[in-house]
């Protein structure tokens, strides 16, 4: 138990790190923009209380912020996410399963799985971000744009890190 | 009201995420109208101190290029110093006389290179064959005799100093004529030198001056030194006497090469003569 929270620690300390100092800068011809920092919560434990699941959102939305200077924006983005989050496990996987399967990663869950969630996940989370940002439906093609971009190179460096911290003991 | 609670634990997510939500709208709109400086932004100062600490980090993987513009600038503002510049136009002194025809020219010249502290000395000096310098050629200072030339480029030339155990001039004593042969002492004394082979009928005094002699490939009469002491050691047939070396190698800045405008004639005319031997 307390090994996943350490885990979960030094992982989120690193997206938010790897998020503010390298992926902020990162820009491809302005349009896509990665936002690797959700996969701190994709990663969470299944068992995690609901409770837990949205207040670590929420730090963690607001600690991007915090660096991004717009406060309120990626928390609520994140909110949304654990939302969706909450949704999309409850339809997919089996209550019964959590017992040897304990995180949503791409070494436990397999490819097909992980690959949905993190796409499914990522759109939510990035359409209500870029929307939210911009706040007005005059620009939504240039809008619409870099969303559809930024989630393909967010998903893209997602299943990159899935593949580097790939373990092939843990599936059967 | 118990069916309330069972509702709200059941959906418990969906009111969790309201909840969230609002907050989070509560704060993008509150702060993000007024673009205030507030506590969740980078004037805090935790992400300020991180950015600063950041900012360190970038300034140092860039210092590199930052020293390399630096010493690109350092150079281009040197170029435009006056020291830096290669003074190109070399005032020979010459007189015009027609009674007599110029034998030799001075060219003069900057040393950029010595020492004095080696068995064999050699000096650099700022000019070379683009203003005239050629090998063999003898060197002065205003002081007396510096040196010859070995080795010539086209903007430098390298001088072995009198101070070399390879150089010896042919010199005289300034009073009674007689000839010898002025070299660098064995003991690394820059400020000493040796006159030897002096024949036997010379009475030198000590303080006489010791000057170039006719056979030398400077003119007649340039200072060398001043006789120093005559027991030096050696003799037999011959006179040999310590010199106090005229020039002070150690702060030699400006000398004359002196060009023998006969220089060519002379070595032909010898180098005819080794022939029919």
């Amino acid at each position: 138990m307390s090994r996943i929270i350490i885990i979960n620690l030094i992982r989120f300390v690193l997206l938010v790190f790897l998020q503010v100092f390298l992926l902020k800068n990162i820009s491809l011809y302005n349009l896509s923009t990665p936002y690797l920092y959700i996969l701190f919560i994709l990663l969470l434990p299944f068992e995690i209380p609901n409770l837990l699941l949205f207040v670590l959102a929420f730090i963690l939305g607001l600690s991007i912020d915090a660096f991004y200077d717009t406060p309120g924006l990626h928390a609520a983005s994140c909110t949304l996410l654990a939302f969706v989050r909450v949704l999309f496990i409850s339809i997919t996987v089996q209550k019964d399963g959590f017992d040897n399967e304990p995180e949503p990663t791409l070494s436990i869950m397999g490819f097909r799985w992980f690959f949905t969630y993190a796409l499914v996940l990522t759109l939510f989370h990035h359409f209500f971000l870029f929307n939210l940002e911009v706040f007005r439906f005059s620009e939504l093609e240039y809008t619409l744009t870099r969303f559809i971009l930024s989630s393909v190179f967010t998903v893209f460096l997602m299943l990159v890190s899935g593949l580097l911290f790939f373990r092939k003991k843990e599936r059967k | 009201m118990r069916n309330l609670l069972i509702f709200i634990t059941k959906y418990n997510a969906f009111f969790l995420f309201l909840i969230f939500e609002i907050c989070s709208f509560v704060i993008y709109v509150k702060y993000n109208s007024f673009q205030k400086a507030s506590f969740i932004n980078s004037t805090n100062q935790v992400t300020g101190n991180l950015y600063d600490r950041a900012d360190e980090l970038k300034g140092y993987l860039t210092l590199r290029e930052v020293n390399d513009n630096l010493i690109r600038e350092n150079a281009r503002l040197r170029n435009q110093l006056k020291s830096s510049l290669y003074i190109d136009t070399v005032s020979k002194k010459m007189v015009i006389d027609t009674n007599y025809k110029q034998q030799y020219e001075y060219i003069s010249a900057k040393v950029i290179n010595n020492s004095v502290n080696r068995r064999n000395n050699y000096i650099t000096i700022d000019r070379g064959t683009n203003n005239g310098v050629a090998k063999g050629m003898g060197v002065t200072s205003d002081a007396g005799v510096v040196g010859k030339v070995i080795f010539v480029d086209k903007h430098m030339a390298i001088i072995q100093s009198l101070l070399h155990k390879d150089t010896r001039f042919s010199a005289m004593l300034a009073n009674n004529k007689e000839i010898g042969y002025l070299e660098w002492g064995e003991e690394m004394n820059p400020h000493k030198g040796l006159l030897i082979d002096v024949s036997n009928n010379a009475q030198p005094k000590i303080g006489e001056l010791v000057v170039t002699s006719d056979l030398s490939l400077f003119p007649a009469g340039i200072p060398l030194g001043k006789v120093s002491s005559l027991n030096a050691k050696g003799g037999g047939f011959f006179l040999n006497m310590q010199v106090n070396l005229a020039v002070d190698f150690s702060k030699l800045q400006y000398v004359y090469v002196i060009v023998n405008r006969f220089a060519k004639e002379q070595a032909g005319l010898e180098a005819q003569e080794k022939k029919n031997e």
